[in-house]
C-alpha cells in the first residue's frame, strides 16, 4: 500500500456562512468515517486561516521567526487527508469523493515513504 | 539471409508487446525498455547466424526477461532497493512461457492515463507501444530532443512514484478512459497529417489496428480505425507534387487507395449493424460517403445532424453548414455559418469566403479570404486560400 496526501486548496478570505458549511462538514465526517471503515484513512485535519501561520527560517546558527504564511497567493492549503491506497486510481477515487463534498480543488500527491 | 532490416521490422512490430509483458513482470517501465533493447541487440548478433527463431516475439521476451533478471540480481547484491523491489515483483508473477498473453492493452491505458499531461500521453504511447525512439518522436512533434527526453522521463517518473496502475480500467471507468486512449491515437494521426510527418499516420493506424484487435467489442475503436483508414486513403490525392493542397471535390479519385477505402467502408458497415453510434463512427461514416462518387450530400447532412447531437461544437456546425450549402445552396449555408462564433478559426472565414464567392458577392469574399489567410497557420493552407481568392 502507498500513502497519498489529498490537499484541499482554499481561497483566502472569510469562511462560508454556517448554513453553507454545515452540510459540507456533515458529508465530510461521513466520508472520513467511510475511509476509516475501509482502512484507507490515515489522518485528516483542517487548518485555521493562513494569517495564523508562522514561518521559521534557519540562518546560520539562528532561526528567524516571521509572520506567515510562507507562500504568496490567493489560495492556501486549507486542510488535508492522508490516505492509504493500492495505486493512483484508488487514491483518485477517494480524491474525487472529497472534491465532490468540499467543492474545492483537491491535489492528490504520492508520499515518498509513507508509513506510520 | 536474415537482414538487419528484417530485424528492424520485427522490432517495430513486436517492441510494444515485449515491453508490455516485461512491464508486467518487473513492474517498472525503465527496466522493461532496457531489457527489450538488450534482447534486440542480442538478436542483431545471433539471428543472422542462427536464423530466425520459431517465435521471434517469444524469443525476445524470454531473452529480455533473463537478461533483466541477471542484471537485477547483480544489482540487488549491491543492495539497490529498486532492483530488489523489481525482483520481488518478478518473483510474484508466473513466468511468461508459451503463448504470450497480450499485455499491451494494460500498458496503453497506463500511457493514456488522465493524470498525465496530454503531450506526455502521446509521447509515451509512441515510445512504449510504437517503439519510436525519443529522437523520432521529437522530430515528429518539432520539439528539441532534450525537451522530449525530459517529458518522457518526467512521465515515467510520475507513473512510478504516483503508482499509476498497469490495468484495464473497470467497466464503470472504461468509457471515459477509452475516450482518452482514442483521443491520443487520433491526435497522433492528425499531427501526422501535416506535411513531412506522414510516419505518424502509419503509426496511428497501426495502434488503431492493435486496439481494434484487442477490443473487438468497442464500436468506437472500430470507428476510429475506419475513420483513419478512409482519411488515409486520400493521402496521395490531397496534395499536388509541388505540395499544394487539393480540396476533396477537386481530387483525382484515381489516386485514392481503393484497398483502404474498401476496408474502411466494411468497418463502417460493421458499426452501422451494431447501431451504437459515437463521434468516431459518425465521422467515419461521413468519410465513407465521401469515398463514393458522387457524394450523397443529403446523407452527409443527416450524419452531421447526428454528430452535432453527440458532440455539439461550432466546428462540427461549420462542417454541417458546408454540407447544407451543397444540398440547399450557398445562401442557406451562409446563414448557418454567420450564426457561428468562430471568428479566430481560419476555416470559418475560408468557408464564408467560398460561399460569398458562389453568391457573387466577391468584394466580401475577398475580405473573408484575406482574414482566412491571415489566420491560417500552415503554409500549404495559406497557399490554397491565395489560389482560391478571386482577384
Amino acid at each position: 500500500m502507498k500513502q497519498y496526501m489529498l490537499s484541499i486548496y482554499q481561497p483566502d478570505g472569510p469562511a462560508p456562512a454556517p448554513e453553507v458549511l454545515e452540510p459540507i462538514m456533515r458529508q465530510l465526517d461521513a466520508l472520513n468515517e467511510e475511509m476509516r471503515a475501509k482502512g484507507a484513512w490515515v489522518f485528516a485535519g483542517g487548518m485555521h486561516e493562513p494569517g495564523t501561520a508562522t514561518v521559521l527560517r534557519s540562518k546560520g546558527d539562528e532561526v528567524l521567526v516571521t509572520d506567515g504564511p510562507f507562500t504568496e497567493g490567493r489560495e492556501h492549503l486549507g486542510g488535508f487527508t492522508i490516505i492509504r491506497a493500492a495505486d493512483l486510481d484508488e487514491a483518485l477515487e477517494w480524491g474525487r469523493r472529497l472534491a465532490k463534498v468540499i467543492t474545492l480543488p483537491i491535489e492528490v500527491r504520492p508520499m515518498q515513504h509513507g508509513s506510520c | 539471409m536474415l537482414l538487419s532490416t528484417d530485424i528492424a521490422l520485427i522490432f517495430s512490430q513486436e517492441y510494444g508487446r515485449a515491453v508490455s509483458v516485461l512491464v508486467r513482470v518487473f513492474g517498472d517501465i525503465d527496466i522493461a525498455e532496457e531489457a527489450v533493447q538488450d534482447a534486440f541487440a542480442v538478436a542483431l548478433r545471433k539471428w543472422p547466424e542462427d536464423g530466425l527463431p520459431p517465435s521471434p516475439a517469444g524469443w525476445i521476451i524470454t531473452t529480455a526477461r533473463n537478461r533483466a533478471l541477471d542484471r537485477l540480481r547483480r544489482e540487488a547484491t549491491r543492495d539497490q532497493r529498486h532492483a530488489e523491489a523489481a525482483l520481488l515483483h518478478a518473483g510474484s508473477e508466473p513466468p511468461e512461457e508459451g503463448p504470450v498473453r497480450d499485455e499491451r492493452l494494460r500498458l496503453i491505458f497506463t500511457c493514456c492515463h488522465p493524470a498525465l499531461a496530454p503531450a506526455a500521453r502521446v509521447a509515451l504511447t509512441l515510445r512504449l507501444l510504437g517503439g519510436l525512439s525519443t529522437a523520432e518522436i521529437a522530430r515528429a512533434f518539432l520539439v528539441p530532443e532534450a525537451t522530449m527526453a525530459q517529458r518522457l522521463v518526467r512521465a515515467k517518473g510520475k507513473i512510478r512514484d504516483a503508482r499509476i496502475p498497469y490495468r484495464v480500467p473497470r467497466d464503470a471507468d472504461l468509457p471515459d478512459r477509452l475516450r482518452a486512449v482514442l483521443a491520443v491515437v487520433y491526435l497522433i494521426f492528425t499531427e501526422g497529417y501535416a506535411a513531412g510527418r506522414e510516419p505518424l499516420c502509419g503509426e496511428a493506424i497501426r495502434l488503431g489496428r492493435q486496439l481494434a484487435g484487442l477490443m473487438p467489442d468497442e464500436p468506437e475503436v472500430t470507428g476510429l480505425l475506419a475513420l483513419m483508414l478512409l482519411v488515409e486513403s486520400r493521402r496521395a490525392a490531397r496534395a499536388t507534387g509541388a505540395g499544394e493542397l487539393v480540396l476533396l471535390a477537386d481530387q483525382d479519385r484515381e489516386l485514392w487507395d481503393s484497398g483502404l477505402i474498401a476496408e474502411g467502408q466494411a468497418l463502417v458497415r460493421m458499426c452501422l449493424r451494431r447501431n451504437q453510434p459515437g463521434p468516431y463512427q459518425i465521422q467515419a461514416a461521413i468519410n465513407a460517403v465521401h469515398s463514393d462518387a458522387p457524394t450523397d450530400w443529403h446523407q452527409v447532412v443527416l450524419l452531421y445532424d447526428q454528430l452535432l447531437a453527440v458532440t455539439p461544437s461550432p466546428v462540427v456546425a461549420l462542417n454541417r453548414a458546408v454540407a447544407v450549402a451543397e444540398v440547399e445552396g450557398p445562401a442557406a449555408g451562409l446563414e448557418l455559418v454567420d450564426a457561428l462564433d468562430l471568428d479566430r478559426y481560419h476555416l470559418f472565414h475560408a468557408v464564408r469566403a467560398d460561399l460569398l464567392h458562389r453568391l457573387g458577392r466577391d468584394a466580401e469574399a475577398v475580405r473573408a479570404y484575406d482574414t482566412a489567410i491571415e489566420l491560417a497557420e500552415h503554409v500549404a493552407d495559406r497557399d490554397l486560400l491565395r489560389r482560391k481568392r478571386p482577384t
